[in-house]
């Protein structure tokens, strides 16, 4: 039972990098307010992230990884703390600014994909370049080359429910790469597939990763994803878990 | 984002959900439907109204007795007239008319006696007759359907001829040939020579239903009419100018040689009136103005409603679309692009609502016209009236809703189930 050693692999340090980060978040909070109780998803994270990583987050249900994605994805705001992308701060931004971040800077993977259902793959993948301004044209010839990438180069005119669910999260991933955006956040992005079809995503988050030096952040519940990512970044309650407390044996 | 591709947006997601798109929609051609409509009869009344005031003949200037005040209607009807200062119009003040005020088309007195008794054999009916000078027919325009109008000898002679009005005659005749025959008009047998052709009621009456005589006839035979100082008197004098610019003129020049006629001293006030057609016209356009006013807030209520309706049923549909706002959030939509997005959504429902509303409008009121009750009359004003509104509609009740979508929070999309 070895193996169940790696089921809980805690935080690895950090890489010792000369560069500046390109995430630097210091002290994220996050309280939810529920009526009369306060829900303290986020309790103080700081953490820095160098450009060409992949990380994973892993952690119990309900411990803050979908929390801290959002907010480095610019879904959402913290309640307090710093967050820097490139050197800017997140926190100060308007709201135009914040839509030009989630639009070029950063591409967003859903677990449950959340393509748009009347939208066909290739619409679907578009729409940020829509939003960014292009021409209908450049935007479908984007689009379509970006299919091509995650291998979907046959299934442009699909909508969503044509398509299998390791599909459909392929075409979610070219929307959010679309931009060619520097980092890609994805919550759970195999949660929602069969293991054979995770396996599959993974290895294409593994070939962007390699081929095109995005950065990601892949939040998982799976250990075996979280083993083949070259750091983890472990939560508990809401902070960074960095001793190895439960690690587990025969 | 161009205003095109969120209006194929708009398209796409008001197909998304067809029946209740429709249904949406419904309150706004109803709306839409009833403003149009509505305000096609108020046009139209207002239209046939004029159209009443024009037929009473042409650049018409008309002296009455008394001092009367038009307020809301025909001086010869709903005018007050001040019993104390009447003095009876005459003969002499038509040919004083006739002599003193140059240029102009015709001078036309009339005596009127209502309720007169007209008969052909076992036919009995009761008419107005009216006593006319010669160019009277020229005066009111009033056209010969059948036979003639009476002549200078007709007139001279005081021959006992008459001439039907339209509906009298068919009354009187049935289908039968009125010309030649004889008829008894009060006492007096008379030969019918001509018919008019119909005209209509009037505010000055009712052609259709008179029997037209030379004055000097009417004089011996249906009311000797005489003033205490023995002078003939008539009922209203017309007259016509020979312009409609020189109306003006006509009515000072007339009013002054009725003040001669009538020895009124300086300072002292008239006791005849002069009226002239635009004075009616525009009385008339401020009532009918005030009808359609009236017709068009009532339909503009339904189409509040209508607008309410949308933003009801908008109001839904941010709510069920917010994981879909939430995600065009998250990859990159501005909110003011969220805003247009639903703006030009409701604006294209109720614009397209307003354009099956402006047929719905132009349908009933083509149906209404039909029936013959009322005129209407579709004017391009209230269909640009009924697109504005709608215009106007879809932006009103759009903003709050579309406010509404464009603050959500991308995070939304990941939250919302
Ligand atoms: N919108 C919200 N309102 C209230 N509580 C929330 C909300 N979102 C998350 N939480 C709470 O915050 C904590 C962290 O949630 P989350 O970040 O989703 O955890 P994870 O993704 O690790 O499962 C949980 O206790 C969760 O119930
Ligand atoms: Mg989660």
């Amino acid at each position: 039972m070895s193996e169940l050693v790696n089921v809980y692999p805690s935080t690895s340090p950090e890489p010792q990098r000369d560069d500046p980060p390109i995430i630097e978040a210091t002290n994220l909070t996050k309280v939810y307010k529920m009526g009369e109780t306060e829900v303290h998803a986020l309790r103080g994270v700081s953490l820095r992230v160098w450009k060409g990583e992949m990380i994973s987050v892993i952690g119990q249900s309900g411990s803050g990884k979908s929390t801290l994605l959002a907010i480095l994805g610019a879904l959402d705001v913290p309640t307090s703390g710093s967050y820097k992308l490139d050197g800017r701060e997140v926190a100060s931004m308007n709201d135009d600014q914040l839509a030009e971040i989630r639009n070029q800077r950063i591409g967003f993977v859903f677990q449950k994909f959340n393509l748009l259902a009347r939208n066909t793959a290739l619409a679907n993948v578009a729409l940020p370049l829509a939003y960014a301004g292009l021409s209908d044209r450049e935007a479908k010839r984007r689009a379509a080359e970006m299919l091509a990438v995650v291998g979907l180069g046959d299934r442009l005119h699909h909508l969503p429910n044509q398509l299998s669910g390791g599909q459909q999260q392929r075409v979610a991933i070219a929307r959010a790469l679309v931009n060619q955006p520097s980092i890609i956040l994805a919550d759970e992005p195999t949660g929602n597939l069969d293991s054979v079809t995770g396996k599959e995503i993974m290895a294409l988050f593994h070939t962007l990763h390699r081929e095109r030096g995005i950065t990601l952040i892949i939040v998982t519940h799976d250990p075996n994803i979280a083993a083949q990512s070259e750091r983890i970044i472990r939560l508990k309650d809401g902070l960074i878990e960095y001793a190895a407390q439960e690690v587990q044996t025969a | 984002m161009n205003f095109l591709r969120n209006f194929g947006i708009a398209i796409d997601a008001l197909l998304a959900n067809k029946l209740r798109s429709a249904l949406t929609m419904l309150g706004i051609i109803i709306g839409v439907g009833s403003v149009v409509a509505l305000l096609s009869i108020g046009n139209g009344v207002q239209q046939s109204i004029s159209r009443q005031i024009t037929n009473i003949g042409t650049n018409l200037v008309t002296v009455v007795p008394g001092q009367v005040r038009i307020t809301a209607g025909p001086p010869t009807s709903q005018g007050i007239r001040t019993a104390t200062q009447v003095k009876p119009l005459t003969d002499a003040d038509a040919n004083a008319i006739r002599e003193r005020v140059p240029n102009l088309l015709g001078v036309a007195p009339e005596l009127t006696v209502n309720n007169v008794t007209v008969a052909f054999q076992r036919e009995k009916i009761l008419i107005t007759a009216r006593g006319v000078t010669l160019d009277y027919n020229r005066v009111r325009n009033l056209e010969i359907a059948q036979g003639r109008w009476f002549d200078q000898a007709d007139d001279e002679r005081a021959s006992r001829v008459a001439i039907l009005g339209s509906d009298a005659a068919d009354a009187l005749f049935g289908g039968l040939n009125p010309i030649g025959q004889t008829i008894r008009v009060g006492n007096a047998p008379f030969t019918v020579i001509g018919v008019t052709v119909p005209v209509g009621a009037g505010f000055a009456g009712n052609p259709d239903t008179s029997v037209f005589m030379p004055l000097q006839t009417a004089y011996r035979t249906i009311s000797n009419a005489r003033t205490a100082s023995g002078a003939r008197r008539v009922s209203v004098i017309y007259i016509s100018a020979l312009s409609s610019e020189d109306i003006p003129r006509v009515e000072r020049a007339v009013a002054q040689v009725m003040r001669q006629q009538h020895a009124i001293r300086e300072g002292a006030e008239d006791d005849f009136t002069v009226l002239t057609q635009q004075q009616f016209l525009s009385i008339a356009d401020s009532i009918t103005g005030i009808l359609t006013l009236f017709l068009g807030a009532i339909a503009g209520i339904s189409l509040l409603v209508g607008g309410i309706g949308i933003m009801n049923i908008m109001l839904v549909s941010v709510t069920e679309r917010t994981k879909e706002i939430g995600l065009r959030k998250a990859v990159g939509a501005k909110k003011r692009t969220i805003l247009m997005q639903f703006l030009v959504e409701t604006i294209t429902l109720s614009l397209i609502g307003g354009a099956f509303g402006i047929l719905l409008g132009v349908g009933a009121a083509l149906l209404v016209g039909a029936t013959g009750i009322i005129a209407t009359t579709v004017t391009l004003e209230s269909i640009a009236l009924a697109v504005t509104f709608s215009f106007a509609v879809g932006l009103f009740f759009g903003l709050y809703p579309a406010n509404r979508a464009a603050s959500l929070q991308p995070i939304e999309a990941v939250r919302y189930e």
